[in-house]
């Protein structure tokens, strides 16, 4: 093959934000009609450097070359104009909207300043049926689920006459299926010759679609290397600058234990969300949820947190029946939830990271009872250490983190409670491998020491990998309550959820 | 964190004192305060002394706004106070007594603490955004004020009443003594204590709050009763200074002014952090310019004009993303999402 002059060029890119060094003398090139994947660890500067590219930041040093001419984009709209479209991890589209105006909004048909609704659904529709995809075009966004929602974003990028398309994350909430959809579009749009710059916590997706892959670490460049010539354990290895051996540790799957019994719920249900089920959850119990998206996973936990209030059946806490109407009613008992959406249910962003992380203890004590600013500073500094939150400074602002550091502080803020019953949903969803194992071996010294965890993941492998027992839920139904035997693999947990059979 | 804090006030302190100094230019002697019968006067002391209702309102204007909310209603609420004291005192045999007068001040603060665990009910119970809930105490309280007295100007002839509004106490006038007062137990309770946080958290992120336990109901409601106490003691010190309640005009537009104080103070209307001694500082501001108004001897008919020009340049002052175009001319995009959050944003 031989190397068509880059479309995109960054040289000696620096970004520094107060108290972070962002980006510090990183180059990036991107040729046309190639999928190159951005690889990294949490806040090694992935998104900065996307950010920097389109004009969400500006950058301290550094120069950025599209198609051979110096650029320097004032705000993500003039980066759109030039060539350059980006769909984030988070979708950010206006879920109120239909379809065809989340598509079109900012650039309508007009004839005589007037919007010509027609064509624009009629435009709308033939776009999206290029990308494969049939629904309504006129149907508020907030109708389709997250996935179709991220489906709907490309499409957008991609009719704003991209040259590059950056994919920030697109797959993180996307099922097997969808993730084979947004591939085929992907490749057709490389045939087209668009550059795409790709971002994904997948490996196994990275080395599917990507061509050539950028590795970046502490907001260094690692190196760029071709992905055919590159093999996984050598990529992890330069992505976390350590071995890989910490993350087969965790091989051989943990024994299911006798003990006592702490959560049961008995045909709790709650119409719309899920129907009736049953489950028991033992001390030092590790249960894993899997299923697909919206297969009623999420609903569950918020149930036994009281984050929803149940319309059947009951709930019993060490063998006492209890009502859990609030989530403080959940936290007396001791349970505490992680929940999956980070931006909308968990992170107060104008805080900093101390106050984020002893939000739920305070508000365990009321506001009549402050932490003494000591036991603070001693509870941050021991978890950030524990927990490897970087940077390690209590007072950053906590939306100045990565995504990953993020979700870090999400844990803390529960596990400081010592809870008995610690649910899960998604932790290691969008974050990097190192944290990913971080995170996974956490959960298994958590239950050695008698927490009872229900965990909840898209990655079936990690289910299996950390489960004592799983439930397979499947239409908003608990099909299947499997135990964690020899037998039970990850081929037999998606037979289970796609038949919706007992294995 | 006292850092930030010191530069955050930055802005408003040199606003204010531009406006001191544009007043010493003016008038001789602007900064002298004098002891006169035991009596501290000076122009400074009646800048504090005039601000002081509004100082009180915007305290708990602040809180309700660092939640997310806003309180349209504490205009109303002060003249219902001052209007239900007076007519109390009014019709005491003997207006001096000061039991009487403590019963009838109490009376009128227990009345505006109801009418304020109304607003957070509507708010945080009923789930009305804040803005209409509180328009309707605003609106309907100048109506209850009309009846209390009976659509009347109520007079009263009290030496205790007049205290609190006129009097002085250990050299100072009382009314700055209760808002030194409210002002530390308000920081006692939002920085000393766990209150400051979980209002912050809730302001920040209404649903996250709820998720780590927060009773935001709880908080909310407590925000509205703060602030309406906060008009209450600001009615009584209004009506007490010209020892009559007037259903009308007491306390109008104060809700405004107060706002006012607020964002020049720093804290955002979208909720989240917020800054006392930043609305401090910030209603101070507002009553200067007031006392400027007069010193350097503006036309009556275009003070309004006057006045709109000064707190335009203000609030634009005021805004990082303002000073960071006129006074650092580097190309420096402002980011899409702040300027997003700065929209009103109202809990569900």
């Amino acid at each position: 093959m031989t190397a068509p002059t880059p479309i995109l060029r960054m040289s000696g890119i620096s970004k520094e934000f107060p108290g972070v060094k962002a980006l510090s003398g990183v180059d990036f090139r991107l040729l046309p009609g190639e999928v190159h994947a951005l690889m990294g660890e949490n806040g090694a500067g992935k998104s900065t450097l996307i950010k920097v590219l389109t004009g969400v930041h500006d950058i301290d040093a550094g120069e950025i070359e599209l198609g051979g001419r110096k650029v320097a984009f004032a705000d993500p709209s003039a980066a759109q104009q030039a060539g350059i479209s980006t769909v984030y991890q988070e979708v950010n589209l206006c879920t109120n909207l239909s379809v065809a105006e989340n598509i079109f909004i900012g650039r309508e048909p007009r004839r005589l300043g007037r919007i010509q609704w027609g064509r624009m659904r009629r435009r709308a529709a033939e776009l999206l049926a290029r990308l494969e995809l049939d629904i309504d075009v006129s149907a508020p966004l907030s109708s389709y689920s997250l996935a179709m929602q991220q489906m709907v974003a490309i499409a957008r990028a991609v009719d704003i006459s991209a040259r590059v398309l950056i994919l920030d994350e697109p797959t993180s909430s996307l099922d097997t299926g969808e993730v084979a959809q947004l591939f085929r579009v992907m490749r057709k749009l490389k045939e087209e010759g668009i550059a795409i710059l790709f971002v994904s916590h997948f490996l196994d997706q990275v080395y599917e679609i990507s061509d050539r892959m950028t590795i970046l670490r502490n907001g260094r460049l690692v190196g760029e290397h071709l992905t055919s010539e590159l093999g996984q354990v050598e990529l992890v290895g330069k992505m976390i600058g350590r071995e890989l051996a910490d993350l087969e540790k965790l091989e051989g799957k943990p024994l299911a234990r006798e003990t006592e019994t702490l959560v049961e719920a008995e045909d709790l249900g709650r119409a719309g969300a899920v129907e009736p089920f049953t489950l028991t959850i033992h001390e030092g119990e590790v249960v894993g949820l899997a299923g697909l998206l919206g297969s009623g996973r999420t609903e569950i936990a918020r149930l036994l947190f009281g984050a929803d209030h149940a319309g059947t059946g009951s709930l019993k806490i060490d063998g006492r029946p209890v009502s859990l109407r609030t989530p403080r009613a959940a936290m007396n008992h001791r349970i505490a939830f992680c929940s999956e959406n980070r931006r909308a249910e968990g992170l107060i962003p104008d805080l900093t990271v101390r106050e984020n992380l002893i939000l739920a203890l305070q508000a365990a004590r009321g506001w009549s009872r402050p932490i003494p600013r000591r036991k603070q500073d001693e509870l941050v500094e021991k978890y950030i250490s524990v927990l490897k939150i970087s940077p390690a400074d209590p007072e950053q602002l906590i939306r100045n983190l990565s995504g990953g550091n993020q979700q870090k502080v999400m844990l803390a803020r529960w596990l400081i409670l010592e809870p008995r019953l610690l649910i899960l949903d998604e932790p290691t969803r969008g974050i990097d491998v190192g944290a990913k194992a971080e995170i996974q071996r956490l959960v298994a010294s958590l239950s050695d020491g008698g927490m009872a965890v229900l965990f909840i993941s898209a990655e079936l492998e990690e289910v299996l990998r950390l489960s004592h027992k799983i439930g397979v839920l499947r239409d908003r139904r608990l099909v299947a309550e499997l135990d964690n035997d020899d037998d039970l693999t990850t081929d037999v947990l998606m037979e289970t959820i796609a038949s919706g059979a007992r294995a | 964190m006292n850092a930030v804090l010191r530069h955050r006030l930055l802005w408003p302190a040199v606003i204010l004192a531009a406006l001191l100094l544009t007043n010493l230019a003016f008038t001789d002697h602007f900064f002298s305060i004098e002891m006169k019968d035991g009596h501290l006067y000076g122009s400074l002391i009646d800048i504090v002394r005039f601000g002081a209702p509004l100082i009180l309102v915007a305290l708990g204007m602040t809180l309700v706004i660092a939640t997310g909310g806003i309180d349209l209603s504490v205009g109303s609420v002060v003249s219902i106070s001052g209007a239900l004291a007076c007519l109390r005192i009014s019709g005491m045999d003997d207006q001096n007594s000061v039991s009487g007068v403590v019963a009838a001040a109490g009376l009128a603060l227990v009345l505006s603490l109801a009418l304020g665990a109304w607003n957070g009910f509507l708010v945080a119970g009923v789930g009305i955004q804040p803005i209409i809930a509180t328009l309707i105490l605003m609106v309907a309280g100048r109506g209850l004020a009309q009846l209390i007295t009976d659509g009347q100007i109520i007079t009263v002839n009290s030496g205790p009443y007049k205290l609190i509004g006129g009097g002085y106490w250990l050299t100072l006038p009382f009314g700055i003594i209760i808002v030194l007062a409210v002002l530390a137990l308000t920081a006692v309770l939002t920085r000393r204590l766990a209150l400051g946080l979980l209002i912050e958290s809730v302001g920040g992120n209404a649903e996250a709050s709820r998720l780590a336990g927060i009773r935001s109901r709880g908080v909310i409601i407590t925000v509205y009763t703060f602030a309406a106490l906060c008009a209450g003691v600001a009615g009584l010190m209004i009506s007490s200074n010209v020892s009559s309640a007037d259903g009308n005009n007491a306390g109008l537009w104060i809700e405004l002014d107060a706002i006012l104080a607020v964002v020049i103070g720093g804290t955002s209307l979208a909720g989240g952090r917020f800054s006392l001694g930043g609305t401090v500082l910030g209603a101070l501001i507002i009553q200067t310019l007031t006392t400027t108004i007069y010193s350097i001897g503006v036309p009556p008919e275009t003070t309004l004009l006057f006045k709109a020009l000064v707190v335009t340049v203000v609030c634009l002052l005021q805004s990082p993303a303002f000073r960071e175009k006129a006074f650092h001319r580097r190309r420096r995009p402002v980011a899409a999402p702040p300027a997003a959050e700065e929209k009103v944003r109202v809990p569900a």
